[in-house]
Formats: C-alpha cells, sequence, structure tokens
C-alpha cells in the first residue's frame, strides 16, 4: 500500500494512504491522544484548508469508550456530527481520556467563502482501522469515506 | 486482479475459486477480462467476505464497476433470507443510504440550450446548494422531519416541491414504507435541519446532458428520448442524516454482532438478524434514510426545474426516472425455482427490474426499469433497461457508474482542479465548483472507462444500453 506526500497534509504527524474510493488518514504522536489529535486533523484537511480557518468557536465530543479502535471512530464521527450541526470549518483538536471517558474539544469558525473546500467526509469508517504503539509513538488510522 | 483465484464462467461471468475462510454462497464477479484484470484483489476479498454472512442466498456479487470501498465492495449486491437467519448490515449499505441518480427529461434540444449555457450552468451554481459546508433554505422542525423521513418525495410534493407525476418514476412511487423515525437519532436530525435541498460534495454533481447516441430505438421512444435532447442528471443522497444513521449503527450493530453470537469476517460488515430487534432498529432508519435521499432529490428536482422555467419558458421538465444506490431492499425473487422473500443490498448497484415486473410504472412496464450509469463529468453517462436475464443473474441489479480506478490521494497528486476545468471548458463542458480540490481527486482520468462498465453490464445481461447520455455542464459538489 503506497503512503506518501499529499497535498493536504503539509504538516508532520499527519499522513494519509491509498484506498480505492475513499481516503485512508493517519495520525502519529508521542501519546495516543496526540495520535487522535493528528488523526482529526488530517481528516478535517480533506474537507477544509485548516490553516485558513480561525479557532473562534468551540465544541466538545464526549464520549465512552473502553475499545481505543472504536474510541477513533467515534471521537472522527463525534467530531464530523459537530461540524455539521454547528456549521464550522474545524481547525484544531484536543482529547483527554481518564479511564474509558474520552473529553476532546474542537475549535474553528463558521465556513465564509473564503476557506478552501476540499470534499466532505460521510463518515470514519472501521475499514483498516488500527490504533497501535511502536517504537517512534502512536499512530491511528482509518478510512473515511468522501 | 490474480486471474488464477478465479475460473471464468462466460465472457462476463467470473466465479472466485479460492478464498480465504468459509463461504456460505458462491461468490462471482461481472465484468469483460480487462475489467476484471484492473479490479483491485480487495473487492475480491471483501465480497467474499460478504459471502460468509449468516442467511445469504443465491451468489455474493460483484458489478462491472466494483471498485474497493469498506464493508462490501462498492459495486456489491448480495441477498439475505430471513427465515435462515439472514442478516441486514449497516456495511452493506454504507453512509450514503439511498445515494443515486434522478434523471429528468426536457423538451429542449442542444442547439436551443447552446447559446445560454453559460446562464444555466451559472444559475444552477448559484441556485443548487452544493460542496461541504453548504446549507439549504429549507429548515424543518422536528415534527417536519418525522413527516419527511416517512413521507419521502411523496412529503416533498405535498409540500409544493414538484409535481405528483413525478411519484411514478420513483423507486417505491417516491416513498419507502416501513420507515420509523423514532430509530432515527437525534444527532442525525439535527445534522438534517440545514441539509434538505443540498447537493453534498465528492462525487456528487448536477449535470447538464445531451443524448448523443440511441442504442435501442424502441426502448428509448417509451423511455421519450431522442437524439439532441437534453437531460439533467442529480446524483445525490441521504446528507447529513443518512451520514449520521450509518455512523450510529455502524458502530453499534458491531458491538451487538458478539452478543448476537455472529462472527464478521471484517468488523465493517456490522450486522444483526433481520429478525432481531437490532436489525428491524436498522431497518427502520435505513428506510426512514431512503426517504430523506428520496425527499431531497425531489427537492433539487424542483429547483432545476424553477431555473429551466426562468430561462426556457414552456419547456417541460419530467422525471425520466429516480434511481438508488446504496440500499437494502426487502424483494421478491425466484430462488431454485421458489418465490422467497429476501433482502437485497445493494452497495453502489442499481435496482434494475425487467420487462414485465409489478413494480414498475405502467409506461415503461413493457421495456423494464430505466438503469442510469453515471459517468465522470468529462466522458459520459448511459441510460439503459433492466432485462429479464438479470432477475436470474443478479437479484435484477446492474452497475451504478463508472467506477474508480484511481484513488483520490493519487488524483490530487496527478492532476489540478483549475487545469482541468479549463481543459473541459475547451472541450465543450463546463464546470461550476467550490472545490477545485474535489475536481481533482473527481477527475476523468481517475474512473473507469464508463463505455466498458456499459457494454459488460449489457453483455453480462444485467442491463441492456438504451442511449448515450454526453455532459454539457455540470455543477460538482
Amino acid at each position: 500500500m503506497a503512503e506518501g506526500p499529499d497535498p493536504r497534509a503539509g504538516e508532520e504527524g499527519i499522513g494519509y494512504f491509498e484506498h480505492g474510493a475513499d481516503i485512508g488518514v493517519v495520525g502519529r504522536g508521542a501519546t495516543v491522544e496526540e495520535a487522535f489529535e493528528q488523526a482529526a486533523a488530517a481528516m478535517f484537511a480533506v474537507m477544509i484548508d485548516r490553516h485558513a480557518a480561525n479557532p473562534t468557536k468551540s465544541v466538545d465530543v464526549v464520549f465512552e469508550e473502553d475499545d481505543l479502535d472504536l474510541a477513533l471512530v467515534r471521537w472522527l464521527n463525534g467530531l464530523l456530527a459537530e461540524a455539521r450541526v454547528e456549521k464550522l470549518a474545524l481547525a484544531a483538536f484536543d482529547i483527554e481520556r481518564h479511564g474509558s471517558t474520552w473529553h476532546g474539544t474542537a475549535r474553528g469558525e463558521p465556513w465564509r467563502p473564503s476557506i478552501e473546500r476540499g470534499v466532505e467526509v460521510k463518515g470514519a469508517t472501521l475499514t483498516m482501522l488500527s490504533v497501535r504503539q511502536d517504537d517512534r509513538g502512536w499512530e491511528a488510522r482509518c478510512v473515511v469515506d468522501v | 486482479m490474480d486471474l488464477s483465484r478465479l475460473e471464468q464462467l462466460d465472457e462476463f461471468r467470473w466465479l472466485v475459486t479460492k478464498s480465504v475462510g468459509e463461504a456460505r454462497a458462491p461468490v462471482i464477479l461481472f465484468g469483460s477480462r480487462p475489467l476484471i484484470e484492473a479490479m483491485d484483489d480487495k473487492v475480491r476479498e471483501q465480497i467474499t467476505n460478504v459471502a460468509r454472512l449468516p442467511g445469504i442466498v443465491g451468489p455474493a456479487m460483484a458489478m462491472p464497476d466494483a471498485h474497493w470501498g469498506y464493508g462490501f465492495p462498492i459495486g456489491g449486491v448480495a441477498a439475505f433470507d430471513p427465515a435462515r437467519g439472514g442478516i441486514i448490515s449497516a456495511g452493506g449499505v454504507g453512509f450514503d443510504i439511498s445515494c443515486g441518480i434522478r434523471c429528468l427529461r426536457t423538451s429542449l434540444t442542444i442547439e436551443e440550450v447552446r447559446p445560454r449555457v453559460r446562464e444555466l450552468a451559472d444559475a444552477l451554481y448559484r441556485d443548487v446548494p452544493a460542496g461541504v459546508g453548504e446549507e439549504g433554505e429549507i429548515q424543518l422542525s422536528t415534527e417536519e422531519l418525522d413527516d419527511m423521513l416517512t413521507g419521502g418525495a411523496q412529503w416533498a410534493v405535498n409540500r409544493g416541491f414538484g409535481s405528483s407525476a413525478d411519484l411514478d418514476f420513483i423507486e417505491e412511487h417516491g416513498r419507502m414504507a416501513g420507515a420509523i423515525p423514532t430509530d432515527v437519532s437525534l444527532l442525525a436530525k439535527r445534522r438534517q435541519r440545514g441539509e434538505m435541498g443540498t447537493l453534498g460534495s465528492g462525487n456528487h454533481y448536477l449535470e447538464i446532458q445531451v443524448v448523443d447516441r440511441i442504442y435501442a430505438q424502441d426502448v428509448a421512444q417509451v423511455f421519450g428520448l431522442r437524439v439532441g435532447q437534453i437531460l439533467v442528471s442529480i446524483h445525490c443522497g441521504s446528507r447529513g442524516l443518512g451520514h449520521q444513521i450509518g455512523t450510529d449503527y455502524l458502530v453499534s450493530l458491531a458491538k451487538a454482532a458478539g452478543r448476537l453470537g455472529i462472527t464478521l469476517p471484517d468488523r465493517e460488515l456490522a450486522c444483526a438478524p433481520i429478525d432481531s430487534p437490532e436489525g428491524q432498529e436498522y431497518l427502520g432508519a435505513m428506510r426512514a434514510g431512503i426517504n430523506c435521499a428520496l425527499a431531497n432529490r425531489q427537492i433539487l428536482s424542483h429547483i432545476t426545474r424553477k431555473i429551466f422555467s426562468r430561462l426556457f419558458p414552456q419547456t417541460v421538465v419530467e422525471t425520466l426516472f429516480d434511481v438508488s444506490h446504496n440500499t437494502c431492499k426487502a424483494e421478491r425473487h425466484t430462488i431454485d425455482g421458489r418465490d422467497r422473500l429476501v433482502y437485497v443490498h445493494r452497495k453502489g448497484a442499481t435496482r434494475a427490474f425487467g420487462p414485465g415486473h409489478p413494480d414498475l410504472p405502467e409506461r415503461y412496464r413493457a421495456v423494464g426499469q430505466p438503469v442510469i450509469i453515471g459517468g465522470s463529468m468529462g466522458t459520459g453517462s448511459y441510460v439503459l433497461t433492466g432485462t429479464e436475464d438479470s432477475e436470474g443473474r443478479a437479484f435484477s441489479s446492474a452497475s451504478h457508474g463508472a467506477g474508480r480506478a484511481m484513488s483520490r490521494h493519487a488524483a490530487l497528486k496527478r492532476w489540478q482542479g483549475r487545469q482541468l476545468v479549463d481543459e473541459l471548458a475547451a472541450g465543450g463542458i463546463l464546470i461550476r465548483t467550490r472545490s477545485m480540490r474535489g475536481v481533482a481527486e473527481e477527475a476523468p482520468g481517475a474512473y473507469k472507462d464508463v463505455d466498458e462498465v456499459a457494454e459488460a453490464t449489457e453483455l453480462a445481461g444485467l442491463a441492456r444500453r438504451v442511449a448515450f447520455l454526453r455532459p454539457v455542464a455540470c455543477v460538482k459538489g
């Protein structure tokens, strides 16, 4: 499976992998939380130029989940839902874990014409879903449906 | 694809002979040798996993446009029998429930439209909300949303969007029975509040097309098609509501599968027995999602009609047909000589009822259901008709599009949106979009050859070609 630079990435900790119809997103970090934050950044970079969106408003995503893989999917899908409901272009992400409780915050601003748009992500899937640790740190990845 | 794992049954049917794990049903791929050779091995892996699910009847199948998806491949078709513990799978329907194509036929010719095509494209671009982050003008209350979820396109017509004549030419007569709004989460409903009458993005589009070539004059006449005629195809689905239903049930069914004693070959095939409370709950929600998509396409058709009426007074714009791609529907099919009720999953596949089917509108009953294979913005699309053979071959199913040949990641590295838009304009195809990046990902070169897919669909006996439609202008989401 080819991995490599992508015009959407442009920053450390974010990556993409090949998938036939959709897009594989990858987040990497020193902690699982950082990997989740970077995976969220990778996903929203599919939809917008994140650097053009100002973090003027915030939304919270809170959930209970023991399974790390499912926690990633719930985090990403929670963000997609909040972004649509609150009509925000989200650009910055933080998440904390206390046991099986996850508390995430995302910041962004209402859509405006000057924010470059990519394609809408419909949902984060369970396909090629993995959250794992190796000697370089944590990596969180899955395919998102566009 | 590695052909050594396949046995060629005839020129356009291939049986998977070697698979990992125990398949409960045969696995058949439809397509010409070049299409099958070019298909990713993941298609075979994914459709073989489908054949391992409980209660499957008949073969698990991949259509000629199949490509690697999540859970089911895109282009995957499989039927399950509730009387044999058959399942319903959220991964077999996908996030964009009832994504489909509404095809409108106009009384205009290309000669009449050509002088004002820029004005038409600009008006459609201005009035049809398209692209990520765009909202519609229709804001529904909770009660109105619930009415829409049970009423589908019939609800939209009652609200003044289009006419009741449209309903005859929409699957399920515009309203999917058995939708249960209480099975849809509050979050899904909140996501939909500003999204009625929006196109979405990605591979969604609204395209002005001209009938370029007729293959079957007898059927074309019944469908009301003639060379030079202007059509409009609207490709979109159930928007945020469908996406959230998919999200909600994918995780809940994945967790329920273990509790229900189902071993999933792939977690994405999250499913529950059709007759279980979990299965019935998903079914109620998924059917509500279908109604949302039918209502959405009805509203977009109405917006399109208004624009045509403004620019071309006296023009008649009628619905040719409305097909859904991502569904699970209860249908009666003859299996092993017996008439049985089965739940047919079509993920990225079109229903294609043949001549005489009782669910077809009277106008089309003698020739079969219109089937639309939507191509990329630079190539073209096909109108086909369902065949008698398709019933026995694929539970009356056919291809739904050209099918991707290249990932979005690869397309984005290879093409630039602005350059593509200019090249297409030079070739006589106007593109209107809010996302140049989206255009690059949707480059015509990233798709399979639609001519080859349509030909294979016909020669495999799934549907018969009626007309080829050439793009004139396209509003990309």
